[in-house]
């Protein structure tokens, strides 16, 4: 087993982790039950990824502190895939075969899930995905707690067309050229051609991971807005690129009040690394916000900024469906009185979690949550102000009616 | 129906989105002098009400300016307030003494677009002496008359709209075009004449694009051109060089926050980028790199894995998490050069920067007296040494000096890219492209081969995108190397030994 430590604080914390089991109590005398971490600590997605492992870790701790489960304690194993995909499907052999782990939390892009899910069907492996994606999935190996596009990107384009969003009738569509911007942008396509919206009134294009020079972009974006038809961004763009298009954004002078964009792969962690000023009124798309005001949330919060030792640092939704996704299997092993697969898996149908979103989400026989949608608009101070929200939680489909082919699988 | 009152609106405010837009909009045509801070206020996020439903901002009370001593809560806003708040603010502003927010507040009129503002807008325009505040009055004014029902003021009001020429005035005109039936041939017109203006601009502009992709290799290029270029290392670390630049200029900005030096942060980070990142090209060059001359494939596996120590290091020490480098208010937002061409400020001060840069290296090259040893010893290393010079200490400076400029393009580079760890990783790719492509050893070569390789990227985007105009860039590469080996400007006769 190979476990890497990135950061004294969390070295810290996953070596206490790691370092208790051996240490004989009365209360552990079961072999620990082991919990594998497969987030990239460096490379592109380290940005991003980096606070999902410590969300992993703080879940470890606080379950720990609360007696384990069945009375066993909780062991969490950290490997790092290091934002390279082939490496992901290793490092997913490596937890499951050598370092046999009971349930895996794992994953960003939707690519590298791509490259573990064989690994995990093979050796019948738990994955818990908590990231938004583009659906047009269902492996039984894998719970999936982040959104499917009907309950993130066609809301948010709802939104955008409504008298609150600006009745924008003309999209154009900026993504990061891989799988999940290119299907959510397929089936958002089929969406707005549904709702009257042709070909001719929607842009599309992609940029490579990390771009940095967004000059032309903005400018045809400029130009396709000046049709005499309100015009929307909406953007799949992910990772640290986003930095540069936001500046690129306000330095060429476009408004959230004229050209409104919704992300769907920006939060309160993206925008801790930029001055969001210019950007004030642009949205998101998300199922939490750190700004919700909810019990459970006052504790995620809290209870996170405690374990990372800063109070400044933020949550955001992929945290959150990490948060939700670890507390339905801790669940899910109390029913089953087991951490083997099969028995987890058919505890897991039917749990249900007071999420820090403010509703009780569950888990579905699709392997999909129910979850809310929110639409936030950036604030000065890096913040979400929650400006329109689903009544309740919505059930996932996560095969899209908006793509033939796999339409028919829906049930 | 009843003309509202002032103050029967104030509590529609905050009330629901709907209501606080119809509530400034009310204010915004009553024209209420009152109103103008109360929505300033709103539009910052600095309107609160308290639970006794007074209105606070900054925790006095809006309307009497007394101390409020109850906790207020903050009234959020979305687009479509902020939409109907411009509109009132401007309204409101038109008569502001202050020439500026008169500016702002005829381009706020122009974007309201609404009839009722065309009385509003005659009275400005008597009154107004500017030129420049007069032009933007006569777009308001054109643009709210297109919209008014009175069929003389329509047609002026195309007129002032073509003679504007911006892409707003366009997309105005095609919105109104359905409805216009009886002006389709005036609008189609002034239409063409638009496009014939934004057509010049968008090429100018497009140039300027290309021009800043250049100018951003030429600068992430010219400190590789001296230690690959001139000194024929292989210095894969090059690109951290740059990030390092990068993170200093974080920590100069840090250091300098709170202190009367803040503005000085940019500025001073340049040299103090340069003498960290040269210090660190000495040590490495000294320790490590020295023992490799002349075994490129040791030395590439070296300075490889330089470059992740360094990158690891900076994860550690700084965080996985992007740094955030401020920009300064003079490289913030949009120069509006004659003709309407507009450029992008930070883009702007990096091609001077770079080109000043470029004439930097090079007179000093060429007209000092270690510009003089060190082409001495690149071009014969013994007869330099029997000459008195000594080698080691000239490779030494001059690979301080590579590493230093890749320093200071970091300082550029932190204003429009990420301050991550892997900032340098995206980069020492089209470095070395443009040092080959140029011609190894040639200081002119770098800059005619990254101007070359940015205009033709950004010509080809509109019409590949950004992914497929990267690929047939480097595809055209593949083939003038195959057939020109030296690049652009090839060196000829010893030198090039």
């Amino acid at each position: 087993m190979k476990t890497l430590h990135f950061g004294r604080r969390s070295a810290l914390a996953a070596g206490t982790a790691l370092a208790l089991p051996a240490v004989h109590s009365a209360s552990a005398q079961a072999a620990p039950i082991k919990v594998g971490v497969l987030h990239s600590l460096t490379g592109t997605m380290a940005i991003s990824e980096t606070a999902l492992r410590d969300t992993v870790l703080m879940m470890v701790e606080q379950q720990n502190a609360a007696g384990g489960i069945l009375g066993r304690r909780l062991e969490a194993v950290v490997v790092d895939p290091a934002s390279n995909w082939p490496l992901f499907a290793e490092k997913a052999r490596e937890l499951l075969a050598v370092a046999k782990v009971d349930v895996t939390f794992g994953c960003w892009t939707s690519v590298s899930r791509k490259s573990v899910l064989p690994v995990f069907e093979e050796l019948n492996g738990l994955l818990f995905y908590p990231v938004q994606y583009e659906g047009e999935e269902q492996s039984r190996n894998v719970f999936y707690t982040g959104a499917a596009p009907n309950q993130q990107a066609i809301p948010a384009v709802e939104y955008l067309m409504s008298a609150d969003g600006g009745g924008a009738r003309r999209i154009a569509l900026l993504g990061t050229d891989y799988v999940y911007p290119r299907t959510t942008n397929r089936i958002l396509r089929g969406f707005l051609n549904s709702k009257g919206i042709n070909d001719a009134n929607i842009m599309e294009e992609y940029t490579p991971f990390g771009h940095s020079d967004w000059q032309g972009i903005v400018a045809r974006v400029k130009a396709f807005a000046a049709q005499g038809v309100k015009t929307a961004i909406v953007s799949t763009i992910n990772g640290d690129a986003n930095v540069p298009f936001y500046r690129e954004l306000g330095n060429q002078g476009i408004k959230a009040e004229d050209i409104p964009s919704v992300a769907f792969s920006v939060g309160e962690e993206e925008l801790a690394g930029i001055d969001t000023r210019p950007l004030v009124g642009h949205l998101a798309a998300w199922n939490y916000f750190m700004s919700v005001r909810s019990p459970a949330n006052t504790q995620f919060v809290s209870g996170w900024h405690r374990f990372i030792g800063n109070t400044r640092r933020v949550t955001n939704d992929p945290m959150e469906a990490t948060l939700v996704g670890f507390k339905m299997w801790a669940q899910a092993v109390t029913a089953a009185r087991t951490t083997a697969v099969d028995p987890v898996r058919e505890a897991m149908y039917g749990q249900k979690v007071a999420a820090p979103c403010g509703y009780e989400l569950e888990m579905h026989r699709n392997h999909h949550l129910s979850k809310p949608v929110m639409i936030g608009e950036v604030q000065a101070d890096g913040q979400f102000n929650i400006v329109w929200r689903t009544q309740g939680p919505i059930v996932a489909e996560n095969w899209s009616p908006f793509i033939p082919e796999n339409a028919n699988r829906r049930r | 129906m009843a003309q509202p009152s002032f103050e029967t609106l104030l509590p529609r405010l905050g009330e629901s989105f709907g209501a606080t837009a119809e509530a400034a909009e009310a204010m915004g045509a009553m024209g209420d002098p009152r109103a103008l801070p109360l929505l300033r206020a709103l539009n910052d996020n600095r309107l609160g009400r308290t639970a006794d439903g007074r209105l606070v901002i900054d925790g006095r009370d809006a309307l009497t300016g007394e101390a409020a001593p109850s906790p207020a809560e903050l009234l959020r806003i979305n687009n479509r307030v902020r939409v109907a708040l411009r509109g009132a603010m401007g309204r409101l502003a038109i008569v502001s003494p202050d020439a500026a927010e008169r500016a702002a507040a005829a381009e706020a009129v122009f974007r309201t677009r609404s009839a009722e503002n065309v009385p509003l807008l005659e009275a400005a325009l008597a009154r107004e002496a500017l030129p420049d505040i007069r032009a933007r009055l006569e777009l308001a004014l054109g643009a709210s008359r297109l919209i008014s029902n009175d069929p003389a003021g329509q047609r002026a009001g195309v007129a002032a709209l073509a003679q504007a020429g911006t892409a707003d005035a366009r997309n105005l005109l095609l919105e109104v075009r359905a409805s216009r039936t009886e002006l389709a041939a005036e609008i189609d017109q002034a239409i063409a004449a638009i496009d014939g203006k934004l057509a010049f601009r968008r090429a100018a502009e497009t140039l300027f694009q290309g021009l800043s992709l250049g100018s951003v290799l030429l600068l992430a290029a010219l400190g590789l051109a001296i230690t690959f270029g001139v000194m024929g290392v292989i210095n894969m670390a090059h690109g951290e060089m740059v990030m390092l630049g990068a993170y200093t200029t974080f920590v100069v900005q840090e250091a300098l926050r709170s202190t009367g030096m803040a503005a000085w942060s940019l500025p001073l980070s340049v040299p103090a980028a340069f003498v960290v990142t040269a210090a660190i090209g000495v040590a490495l060059e000294r320790g490590l790199i020295r023992h490799l001359y002349g075994r490129p494939l040791e030395t590439l596996l070296l300075t490889f894995g330089i470059g992740m120590m360094i990158q690891q290091s900076v994860r550690l020490v700084f965080g996985a998490q992007n740094r955030e480098v401020l920009s300064p208010a003079w490289m913030q937002g949009s120069l509006l050069l004659p003709g309407g061409i507009a450029v992008t400020q930070n883009r702007l001060w990096i091609i001077f920067f770079a080109l000043a840069v470029l004439v930097a290296v090079m007179a000093a090259i060429r007209f000092t007296r270690f510009g003089l040893q060190m082409r001495a010893v690149v071009q014969n290393r013994r007869i330099a040494a029997t000459m008195g010079i000594r080698t080691g200490r000239v490779d030494a400076a001059t690979f301080a000096v590579g590493s230093g400029i890749a320093g200071i393009a970091g300082v550029a580079l932190s204003q429009i890219d990420n301050v991550s760890p892997n900032l340098g990783t995206g980069y020492i790719i089209d470095s070395f492209m443009v040092v080959v492509f140029g011609g190894v050893g040639s200081l002119l070569g770098t800059l005619v081969g990254a101007m070359t390789l940015g205009l033709t990227n950004k010509l080809l985007e509109p019409y590949a995108g950004a992914v497929l105009a990267k690929v047939a860039v480097l595809v055209g590469i593949m083939i003038f190397i195959q057939r020109r080996p030296k690049g652009l400007f090839a060196l000829k006769g010893r030198a090039a030994e």
